[in-house]
């Protein structure tokens, strides 16, 4: 039996790439929506906050902390909705993150993948 | 049966979930316990020989679905060495935390307005008595976990006072793997003249259970942790104490006798059970008793400290690992967390390599905030672990490491 590979299916190098050097990652100097929504299962916290203008995403930012999952999502997310239109942001969903991310993740897991959409959703609501 | 690494590959046959699963290395036991074949077995058997109501009827089914039932009682009571009298099925351990979360008021003397618990519970002996606390004017005490991860037995003893009514405690952590001294809690709360509950969920698969020499008021276990079939629980709570509370769920099979202004209930346990019971998984479960009293619960505990020590040494070699658990008086449970890694990551990339661990809160977050992380992985053992087993945790851990680049 050899259990030891690890195929490389939400854990690709893109990913992990990304995890260890985020985008965006930080604090806003003049943010004028923000929310932070909770994974309670795993404890993960995610902050973003934005900057609109004319009904458009200038400035994005998330802070907090999670697992490799919910930080990519976060980074690629905030890379995503800069320079959308606000009723865009809220038109994304589960479909768009996973494209977004290009991998697989697994049912237990897509929590921590739309962890920063809600965030960014119910700051701008 | 003394239980090695070759018996245990015999034993493991027993398990149909090994075969249809190949390669799957179950390390979520303190979660629920996987189910042999032979517990599998008597819950079908009773649907298509057996299955009538019990208590009920008098024809030949229904005496021998009663007689049955009345059985497995029997096994359950000699499995903790209580009297059959005393032990109430339920649908889990939870559920028995909740009935004495519902009744126990009704034996409570007046004065006595304090309950108190560990920072170790699980949710399921924090919350109920977070609600009583609610609506009943109970202050809620804690007492705390040391930093060898073992109840600090002089701060339970300055908090226990004239006033506290229940003490409630785990007999074992769900995520330290923790033994606590339950033997001295229940000596120590009776001199304080509180009501004693001792949580087995994590004892009664490994632990031999003498609920008379604990001595303790009440102790709750659930079956599927104990290779028995889902929906089923145990209570046990000592005779006098049971004659005295009023019953938790109201119905049938619970009354001598009721007219349309009166009721009049039955004696325990039967008072305690309302409704139709679980007749199948009592005797399934009784089944998974008979398997496990087999093998030996000494036997068992002696496997599961071999394979958690075999474990802690090999994890030990792992760069930047922490992990959460004492030295000694422990069962077959580990927490850790690698440095700087969610423990979800861990549990994501072990699944690929077909290992099942734990990770995240494990129902107790007052522990997670104890411990200052926010959750952690967990790997439980149970019967049919082996040290292989632990070899492809640790070598699956390694393999984490370094796709982090640590
Ligand atoms: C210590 C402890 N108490 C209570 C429970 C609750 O058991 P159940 O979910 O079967 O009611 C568990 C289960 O994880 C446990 O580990």
């Amino acid at each position: 039996m050899n259990h030891t590979e690890i195929p490389d299916d939400m854990y690709r190098e893109h990913i992990l790439e990304l995890y260890k050097s985020p985008s965006n990652f930080g604090e806003l100097e003049k943010a004028n929506h923000e929310a932070t929504e909770h994974n309670t299962i795993c404890g993960d916290e995610i902050t973003v906050q934005l900057l609109t203008e004319n009904e458009i995403v200038k400035e994005a930012k998330f802070s907090g902390s999670g697992c490799v999952i919910s930080m990519v999502a976060s980074s690629l997310l905030t890379d995503k909705i800069k320079g959308m239109k606000i009723s865009e942001v809220l038109k994304l969903n589960q479909k768009d993150i996973l494209k977004l991310m290009g991998i697989k993740v697994t049912p237990a897991r897509i929590k921590c993948a739309l962890l920063p959409l809600e965030a960014a959703k119910r700051a701008l609501e | 049966m003394e239980l090695n690494e070759k018996s245990v590959k015999k034993l493991k046959e027993d398990f149909p979930i090994f075969k249809n699963n190949p390669g799957l290395v179950y390390l979520d036991n303190a979660a629920t316990s996987q189910r042999p074949s032979i517990v599998i077995r008597a819950l079908v058997d009773f649907y298509e020989k057996e299955n009538a109501n019990a208590s009920r009827g008098v024809y030949t089914l229904a005496e021998k679905a009663t007689e049955r039932y009345a059985e497995a009682r029997k096994v359950v009571a000699n499995f903790i060495g209580a009297n059959p009298n005393e032990i109430i099925f339920t649908r889990n351990a939870t559920e028995g935390l909740n009935l004495l979360s519902y009744t126990l008021t009704s034996i409570i003397p007046q004065g006595k307005n304090e309950i108190l618990l560990t920072e170790m519970e699980h949710h399921s002996n924090l919350v109920p008595w977070k609600q009583l606390a609610k609506s009943e004017g109970f202050k809620l005490k804690f007492v705390k976990v040391k930093n060898d991860f073992t109840l600090d037995m002089d701060d339970l003893k300055e908090k226990l006072t004239e006033k506290t009514a229940i003490v409630s405690v785990t007999h074992v952590s769900n995520v330290l793997g923790t033994i606590n001294p339950v033997e001295e809690i229940s000596r120590l709360g009776k001199e304080k003249g509180a009501l004693v509950i001792i949580d087995g969920a994590q004892s009664a698969p490994s632990l031999k259970t003498d609920v008379k020499k604990i001595a303790c008021d009440f102790f709750v276990f659930s079956s599927h942790k104990i290779l028995g079939p889902g929906g089923i629980g145990v209570l046990y709570g000592r005779i006098e104490l049971l004659e005295k509370m009023k019953p938790f769920n109201f119905g049938g099979g619970m009354i001598k006798k009721v007219t349309l202004s009166e009721t009049e209930f039955t004696s325990p346990p039967e008072r305690f059970e309302a409704g139709t019971q679980n007749i199948a998984e009592a005797i399934a479960l009784a089944e998974s008793i008979k398997y496990l009293e087999k093998i030996g619960l000494d036997n068992i505990h002696d496997w599961e400290i071999e394979l958690v020590n075999y474990a802690l040494k090999k994890l030990k070699e792992i760069e930047g690992i922490e992990i959460y658990g004492p030295s000694e008086n422990k069962v077959g449970i580990i927490s850790f967390n690698l440095k700087d890694i969610h423990p979800h990551d861990v549990a994501s990339l072990l699944n690929d390599s077909g290992i099942a661990i734990r990770a995240g809160h494990h129902c107790a977050m007052p522990l997670m905030n104890r411990l200052g992380v926010v959750g952690t992985c967990r790997a439980s053992f149970y019967i049919y672990n082996t040290l292989e087993d632990v070899d492809a945790l640790v070598e699956a851990l390694k393999k984490v490491m370094e796709k982090f680049g640590k």
